[in-house]
């Protein structure tokens, strides 16, 4: 079962979780607005109630490992510190954007911070998580690459073959699945005969453990135990993140395949309400404090908003560029 | 008992007319089953399906895991083993994980068993892009699986089509990939009185012209007849053929009508390279050379993978501006008709 023991904070570390969070719950709040705005377009997949995934996990990497995510990955890219400018630019199709407006919400890259992108295509990112740890055995870097995705793309094969492949060759992968319960509309227990992700895991010889993806303490804990476990290089390590979206599962989504209370249920018991109520419970914080988070991050996001829509579109004389990284003809 | 088909002269969507076709094929043959990602819950990524879980129940509108290698292959095995599948991938950029079980099983088997074995499998897929999805949800590869020999590839870009070919595609012993433009999903339109059935041979003329012929399909398609109808205004009269079937292609239509108007432009989504409009134009040039008054032009989407911004997006893709644009270069590369 996963681990529910209360881990110790303080007050300094206490908030800049509470922080990191919620610079991603204002950033997905208002990408849901400017969606209705029209300012952003395509598949808009945000990542409402899995705050503490991104925030927990990204914290124990170093700048040089490698990190590989899916096509709901806002989160993951800002904690992973890409400017909240570059990635609301991005999500505009701004020259400025992450991907200079190619690549959109599903595909933020960033080569300076080892973010290997953005994958909508799921279970795609899993082969190149491999490949990326694999050059890292060959070239002996001592740094590790973290692989997200969700429990759907667990009944891939991609999946199943990047798993036996990281564990037969030992590779420094930390695979983090997001298990939210659901693939678009269909729950896991209706797509997967075992339910329990980390003993398909155990199935390849990997080590495997469920972590209660709501407490943003208990993902920290974990991942950086799991994190200098890989980095020893003796294989890849599976956690399955126990977690829940709350919002649709992109924009086109009327929810038919779940109950309203069950979603409310959810957000009880949310990241940022556990970590608030801890906090407060220990005395750590207080709700200005929690106001003064909060402004703070808006004011974030409205910079980034602000720098997206100054910002200029790439140049349709440009389109063809970057389809080859040498020269063609 | 399910409810009556609705009046076939009434306005439907495109969306509303595959899901009709979809439920008159269930009601039909017992055989017939619809299984995919999200078919049933959800209702279909793109609503086609919505509603008939719960009219047909979950045997029948049947939920898959993400497996998509392993629910093709299964309605390759179901349809040997004597059930009518029709799969939905849901959209052509995912057919990718199932490649290997469209080409090497599919389009194989019954060749591969001297005509021991068929494939009476229907594969329907969204195709396209138009909608902001960036690179990897934008392809359009109808082309390229119209390469391959063994399948069948249908294009429906008609209301009419929408509505009847998924029932020609059943009646086929072989393996029919149905490719679905999600742009073309709200596209409202009415039947054609009286009709009852579609055939899978012959392209149409969807207007008739005499000074050039665009060749398109899909949502080239209505690109095309924007384009026409804007060369009307200028007094080109352009005859706009739908393929409506990319293999076996109707090559006949194809090059009856160019030798009418001895003009021709190719629309199609699909990159230029290696293409399906490589293939028209080869058709064209093998058999009708002499009698074309200028060489033949191609419109298709960039060389690039699609991207996301919507003024790059709008410059890869063909447009009725770019398609105008290039009849007007035909025809002054043969002087005026
Ligand atoms: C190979 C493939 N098949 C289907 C899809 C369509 N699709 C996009 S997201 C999704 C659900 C994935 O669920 P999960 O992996 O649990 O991630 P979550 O959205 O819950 O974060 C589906 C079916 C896709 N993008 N790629
Ligand atoms: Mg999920």
């Amino acid at each position: 079962m996963t681990e529910t023991v209360e881990l110790p904070v303080s007050r300094e570390h206490g908030l800049e979780l509470l922080r990191e969070m919620l610079r991603i719950r204002c950033f997905e709040d208002r990408c849901y607005r400017l969606y209705g705005e029209t300012k952003i377009r395509g598949f808009l997949h945000l990542y409402n109630g899995e705050e503490a995934v991104a925030v927990g996990a990204m914290r124990s990497l170093r700048p040089t490992d490698a990190v590989v995510s899916t096509y709901r990955e806002h989160g993951h890219a800002i904690v992973r510190g890409i400017p909240m400018p570059a990635v609301m630019a991005e999500l505009f199709g701004k020259q400025t954007g992450c991907s200079r407006g190619r690549g959109g919400s599903m595909h933020l890259f960033d080569a300076s911070r080892r973010f290997y992108g953005g994958n909508a295509i799921v279970a795609g990112g899993l082969p190149i998580a491999v490949g990326l740890a694999l050059a890292q055995k060959l070239l002996r870097q001592n740094d590790i690459t973290t692989c997200f995705f969700g429990d759907g793309a667990v009944a891939e094969g991609e999946f199943h073959e990047s798993l036996n492949l990281a564990s037969l060759w030992k590779l420094p992968v930390l695979f983090l699945c997001e298990n939210n319960l659901y693939a678009m509309g269909t729950a896991l227990d209706q797509a997967q005969a075992e339910t329990d992700i980390t003993t398909k895991a155990r199935a390849y010889r990997m080590a495997a453990q469920p972590v209660d993806g709501m407490d943003v303490l208990a993902v920290e804990t974990m991942v950086s135990r799991a994190v200098d476990e890989v980095r020893t290089g003796r294989g890849p390590i599976l956690l399955e993140m126990r977690t829940y979206r709350f919002r649709a599962h992109s924009m086109f989504d009327p929810q038919l395949y779940r109950d309203k209370a069950e979603v409310a249920q959810w957000e009880r018991k949310g990241p940022i309400i556990t970590l608030t109520t801890r906090l407060k419970a220990l005395g750590l914080m207080s709700e200005d404090d929690y106001e003064r988070c909060e402004r703070e991050a808006n004011a974030e996001v409205d910079a980034a908003v602000q720098f997206a829509e100054a910002s200029p579109w790439e140049s349709v004389a440009d389109l063809e560029r970057f389809v080859y990284a040498g020269p063609v003809a | 008992m399910p409810d009556p088909l609705p009046d076939s002269r009434s306005a439907m969507s495109y969306r509303d007319a595959v899901r009709e076709a979809l439920r008159s094929a269930l009601i039909a043959d017992p055989r017939v089953f619809l299984m995919g990602e999200d078919v049933g819950r959800y209702g279909g990524s793109y609503a086609v399906s919505k509603g008939l879980l719960e009219e047909f129940g979950a045997d029948r509108i049947r939920d898959t895991p993400l497996s998509e290698s392993a629910f093709v292959g299964a309605g390759i095995g179901a349809a040997l083993g004597g059930l009518k599948p029709i799969v939905e991938v849901m959209t052509v950029n995912f057919s990718l994980l199932a490649l290997d079980q469209i080409m090497n099983n599919a389009a194989t088997l019954s060749h591969m068993s001297g005509g021991q074995f068929n494939v009476p499998l229907v594969i329907r897929l969204a195709t396209g892009a138009g909608r902001q999805l960036a690179a990897q949800h934008s392809h359009s590869l109808e082309g390229w699986y119209a390469h391959i020999p063994g399948l069948r590839i249908l294009t429906p870009a008609t209301i009419d089509d929408a509505r009847f070919m998924l029932a020609a595609a059943l009646a086929c012993p072989d393996p029919v990939l149905l490719f679905e433009h999600q742009y073309l999903y709200n596209m409202e339109g009415h039947l054609t009185a009286g009709l009852e059935a579609v055939n899978l041979h012959n392209a149409a003329i969807r207007r008739a012209g005499r000074d050039v012929t665009l060749i398109a399909y899909g949502w080239s398609l209505h690109k095309s007849l924007a384009a026409a109808e804007e060369l009307a205004r200028t007094g080109i009269e352009a005859e706009v053929l739908d393929l409506r079937t990319l293999r076996p292609l109707d090559e006949q239509a194809i090059i009856a009508s160019v030798r009418r108007t001895r003009r021709a432009v190719i629309v199609d989504e699909g990159w230029r390279s290696g293409s399906l409009s490589a293939e028209v134009t080869t058709r064209i040039v093998e058999q009708a050379f002499y009698d074309l008054d200028a060489p033949v032009v191609r419109v298709c989407t960039a060389e690039v993978p699609v991207p996301y911004a919507k003024h790059l997006e709008d410059a890869a893709l063909p447009s009725p501006d770019r398609i105008v644009a290039a009849v007007r270069t035909v025809l002054e590369s043969s002087g005026s008709p």
